[in-house]
């Protein structure tokens, strides 16, 4: 290809931030950490500075946490949805877990934040192999990671077909024969698994994307396979720049080996950040946070981890973007405010006077930002 | 003017819903769909100071005929991201969404609706459906299927545990650093849960519990559960005598008689003279039933294609075909169809009534007629007088259907000290005068 490939910056708003200790950073009392103005506050700066994504975790237990103060999730696809109205050009990334919901409820909910957000949303696909999540459900016994994948693949099978389920142009308004829809364009998924059938179509017509990208987070070998024959955006952690290219070259392959193009792909490294004024400064905010956070208080492990200033930041991204390690980051701030302006006014004007960050929005959906065309419905297709 | 001794009116927005109540082929019909849609008429509602914006659910697309009915407006956005998008763009106005409770677990609901309060600031409300039908249950993985009698069991216990689950995390102090969140356990018949719950407790407490059963059953699970009964009696002898039997039932579960609002839908009908509102009326009507829709209704009950029929002429000579009661899906049925068919040849050939009249007549739901003058006195009457304590207004059109009401019938309510002329407090539960309840004691850890 001739155009220059895009470096991709997503940023993770999960919880008060990648470090336990993050709540407390900007003094004795909480800041309001359930307010919806403080996330939108935090995806305004984001939007700011062109980021492609924000992204919501979510489980249904608590982080561990010592002493019960500061913790608490809100459900990541009411947040994303209550983020989308008031804010333009920056996907909405919300984690919705595969075991214990329904797969006709998930591509729903997926496709009315696409269309609030008129065409911003992603799914990151989640999956429960603990017991305290399946107790507080108490529908079945935890599956293990095998059974769960499978599941969460066949998940992702039938909210795709869901979201193809309306073809694009099925709402016709057709007053001479009293039609409102075309029910040609209208269709039965028909879907049966092993784990559930669902027979469709979707009562929500097709969204602005199509089919709203799914995001894989691939921390081990089953996740890296599903992640390659299903993914458009992968996250893979990795601490050493050749890991990295080894991981990103084999998520390619999977999908490459599936029949799918690996250009399609965006293979994302989370990168906990820790940015300061100068190396120093940045170290001794981490020394606080650890302080702050208490024994579970620590940075990720096994994750690639920046502790200084916002241009070296800008050069690290920039050697494993050149190196074809990557091909962009989840950005995972150890103090989310804090570190989210620092990337956004020290690295951002950085990587764009390098040529490898965009100066605008290319369009107005996130799939116009990943540079990923918007899929015909597989029904039109057939047709 | 006082306000003091007068009853005070509560009044909610329905957004247009998939049946033929919404007229789309009307020019200036708008997208279901579009967020901008919502957005004007929560915004338009919440300019005139409603207690709350509802919205329906559809868990399937209905069917006619074995094929997708497409007469009226078929597809809608999920409920409760519109809420949650909505709380972006509102202040004030209560946010009620429908949610099954056959298709859902408890910790979901409530961790959902939990979150919808925390980002609504005090504003969620959910209104608890069942189901027990096969046809809806084809689209999840349970099936879905519960024995009609299981329904309010199933729906009795969920509430138990939902309310169970936000109960279960002390208020939220920022004095303290926060909130905290003690475990939580529940066996029963339905549920069998344990552990932790994920999602802070909201600024009302527990959200706002719309009910809308209307058999015996139905009834009594309202007055032991309910915030709200959005009903379906909205004539006025009707509506006072729901009213009474409801009311009545609160004080064996010690409740009080303020401690339930009844809320039925109705549609109303503007013009500057009673004639021009009749006729404004009259054509709503028509356009909710052209001539298609009337014979797709009657097909329900003849149980066979009528589409050679005229909906202009009378009614089919065919007997209908009463073993193929299955040609609807996703719709209320009529109890005994041989007798539902005897009446109708009877209204119709007494008043020598076309099909397309004959499904006028039957299916006219009344709502109010007239000036906003006589408007407003009316829905003043029907809770002064007990027969509601208010209404949910139903539109035609999407998104501006209620954009005359709003500007010319709400300010009479307000002159005469019966609806609010701003809010009194930020929750929901503040609007409907409800009690926010409190944490219950916990046994010593």
């Amino acid at each position: 290809m001739s155009t220059p490939r895009t470096l991709h910056l997503g940023v993770d708003l999960t919880d008060g931030g990648a470090h336990a200790g993050g709540w407390r950073a900007q003094g004795p009392v909480a800041p309001r950490p359930f307010d919806a103005a403080r996330l939108a506050g935090l995806v305004a700066t984001a939007q700011q500075g062109l980021l492609d994504f924000v992204l919501f975790d979510d489980s249904f237990t608590l982080r561990p946490q010592r002493g019960a103060a500061l913790q608490g999730r809100l459900d990541a696809a009411l947040v994303s949805a209550r983020l989308a109205p008031r804010s333009a050009g920056i996907g909405l990334v919300a984690t919705v877990d595969t075991t214990h919901t329904e797969p006709f409820h998930v591509s729903k909910a997926i496709a009315t934040i696409d269309h609030v957000s008129t065409g911003r949303a992603a799914w990151q696909l989640g999956w429960s192999t603990d017991a305290a999540s399946a107790a507080v459900f108490g529908r079945r016994p935890a599956p293990d990671e095998v059974d769960a994948l499978r599941e969460a693949e066949e998940a992702v099978e039938v909210v795709e077909r869901l979201w193809d389920s309306w073809e694009d142009d099925a709402e016709i308004r057709d007053e001479a024969t009293h039609r409102f829809v075309d029910r040609d364009k209208l269709h039965y998924v028909d879907f049966e698994g092993v784990h559930f059938a669902v027979k469709g179509p979707s009562i929500t017509p097709r969204s602005p994307q199509g089919r709203p990208p799914v995001v894989v987070r691939a921390g081990s070998p089953l996740s890296l396979d599903l992640a390659g024959r299903r993914a458009d955006l992968v996250r893979v952690q990795a601490t050493q720049r050749d890991d990295a290219r080894a991981i990103r070259e084999e998520v390619r392959d999977i999908a490459r080996d599936a029949g799918r193009d690996p250009n399609a792909v965006r293979v994302l490294v989370d990168l906990v950040t820790v940015v300061g004024q100068d190396r120093r400064s940045a170290q001794e905010r981490l020394d606080l946070l650890e302080e702050l956070g208490g024994e579970q208080g620590r940075l990720p492990e096994g994750s690639l981890t920046h502790v200084g200033t916002a241009v070296d930041l800008a050069d690290l991204l920039e050697d494993w973007f050149d190196a074809g390690a990557a091909d962009g980051f989840t950005l995972r701030p150890a103090s989310l405010d804090t570190d989210l302006r620092a990337i956004v006014n020290g690295t951002v004007p950085v990587l764009q006077a390098d040529g490898v960050f965009r100066q605008a929005y290319p369009g107005t959906t996130l799939r116009d930002t990943l540079g990923l065309p918007r899929p015909a419905s597989r029904y039109a297709a057939a047709q | 003017m006082t306000t003091k001794n007068r009853k005070q009116i509560h009044l909610g927005v329905h957004f247009p819903g998939v049946n033929n109540t919404t007229v789309w082929t009307d020019p200036r019909s708008g997208s279901q769909i579009d967020f901008l849609s919502f957005e004007h008429l929560a915004r338009k509602a919440e300019d005139a100071k409603l207690d709350f914006f509802f919205l329906a659910e559809g868990l399937r697309l209905r069917e006619h005929k074995g094929r997708i009915h497409d007469l009226d407006v078929v597809g809608r956005p999920d409920t409760l991201p519109v809420l949650a998008a909505l709380a972006a763009v509102t202040d004030r106005i209560g946010l009620a969404g429908t949610i099954n409770t056959t298709f859902n677990e408890p910790f979901e609901l409530a961790r959902q609706f939990a979150t919808l309060d925390l980002l609504s600031e005090g504003r969620a409300a959910w209104n608890l459906v069942t189901s027990s039908d096969a046809f809806t249950g084809e689209n999840f993985r349970r099936g879905g299927y519960l024995d009609h009698a299981d329904r309010y069991r199933r729906a009795g216990e969920l509430v138990d545990v939902a309310r169970a689950l936000w109960d279960s995390w002390d208020e939220w102090d920022a004095e303290a650093g926060g909130g905290i969140a003690h475990p939580f356990e529940h066996t029963g018949p339905q549920f069998d849960v344990r552990g932790t719950f994920t999602t802070p407790r909201g600024p009302q407490g527990h959200p706002v519990l719309f009910q809308a059963g209307d058999s015996g059953e139905g009834r009594d699970f309202a007055a032991a559960t309910a915030d709200v009964v959005f009903s379906a009696h909205s004539t006025f002898e009707d509506g006072q005598a729901f009213y009474r039997d409801v009311k009545d039932r609160l004080a064996a579960h010690g409740r009080d008689r303020d401690a339930l609002k009844i809320i039925p839908a109705t549609t109303v009908t503007i013009g500057d003279t009673p004639e021009e509102a009749a006729e404004a009326a009259r054509q709503i009507r028509l356009a909710q039933v052209p001539g298609p829709t009337a014979i797709a209704f009657l097909e329900q009950i003849w149980g066979r294609d009528l589409t050679a029929y005229d909906p202009e002429g009378p009614l089919p000579d065919v007997e209908p075909d009463y073993d193929n009661q299955a040609i609807t899906r996703g719709r209320v049925r009529h109890a005994d169809p041989r007798e539902v068919a005897r009446q109708w040849r009877e209204l119709a050939e007494t008043n020598r009534w076309s099909i397309r009249e004959l499904v006028l007549q039957l299916t006219s739901r009344g709502g109010f007629v007239g000036t906003p003058t006589h408007v407003a006195d009316e829905i003043d009457r029907f809770v002064q007088e007990d027969a509601s304590d208010g209404f949910i207004l139903v539109p035609h059109l999407t998104p501006h259907g209620l954009d005359d009401v709003l500007d010319r019938v709400v300010p009479l309510l307000q002159e005469r000290g019966s609806f609010r002329s701003e809010y009194a407090g930020p929750t929901l539960r503040d609007h409907l005068g409800l009690v926010r309840p409190g944490v219950p004691a916990r046994a010593a850890a």
